[in-house]
């Protein structure tokens, strides 16, 4: 059983995108069998929080220099390129 | 609570005319301050955040959406407003905040507690991803009809 990972999921304000972002990415790992936390934060709260996260996942603009590999989440609001971006989360936590 | 119990039928403005993107914020946060679900403050919050970080969307067809919103503490009780605007009106990308999104379908959603929305939240995004719900809302003549495709969407598959 590998350890379950962190994915720090921001928004503007941590209520709308990122609870739908959330809850897709927690379906889509619960169905690949990936071991899943997820964390809602503002955007302006991720700087903060990056070092407990293995991934972060925005639908905001956030720094890039984190340490930690930030993927762009819209695609689960507009559904373009929904499949690409999961794919790149689920390659990016089965990742050591 | 899906879309249909958020979205009071007075709070749905169809074929407006508007400017820009501050009149339709300020015309929906104004009805759902008026039917009592926001507080006073709302609708400037939301065009603060709209500037400092928009909602726009684009989906990649020919009508793309926002879907403006702020933070909980302006909120009494959780609804939704749409609006569809006769002509396009400039929102900003959510992603590329530089880059202007014409927009045709807005939709205003007051939250309190998004855990327990979340299944209004994944309608609207349903509704986002579908170009065909998309363009009958906005050729939506009157409010029965936004009620009659949203009842399509959520009805059980």
């Amino acid at each position: 059983m590998s350890k379950e990972k962190v994915v720090l999921v921001a928004c503007g304000t941590a209520i709308a995108t990122s609870t739908v972002v959330a809850k897709a990415i927690e379906e889509a790992c619960k169905e690949a069998g990936i071991p899943v936390r997820t964390r809602q934060c503002k955007a302006a709260e991720v700087p903060t929080l990056a070092k407990e996260a293995d991934l972060i996942v925005t639908t905001t603009p956030v720094a890039q220099d984190l340490g930690v590999p930030v993927i762009q989440g819209l695609a689960f609001l507009t559904g373009i390129g929904k499949d690409q971006v999961l794919q790149q989360i689920i390659e990016e936590l089965k990742k050591d | 609570m899906g879309i249909t119990e958020l979205l009071h039928p007075e709070a749905i403005v169809l074929q407006m005319e508007a400017r820009n993107s501050t009149q339709v914020i300020e015309k929906l946060g104004g009805i759902l301050n008026r039917l009592g679900f926001v507080k006073d403050g709302f609708v400037e919050a939301t065009l603060a955040r709209e500037a400092s970080m928009p909602t726009g969307l684009p989906l990649g067809g020919d009508v793309n959406a926002a879907i403006p919103h702020v933070d909980i503490e302006y909120v009494r009780r959780p609804a939704l407003a749409l609006a569809t605007l006769k002509k396009p009106v400039v929102f900003h990308n959510m992603v590329e905040p530089e880059e202007e999104v014409p927009v045709r379908l807005v939709i205003m959603l007051a939250l309190d507690k998004p855990k327990s929305q979340i299944e209004m939240l994944q309608q609207v995004a349903g509704i986002l991803q579908k170009p065909e719900i998309v363009s009958r809302l906005v050729s939506a003549a009157t409010p029965e009809e936004v009620f009659s495709v949203l009842e399509e969407l959520e009805a059980p598959a």
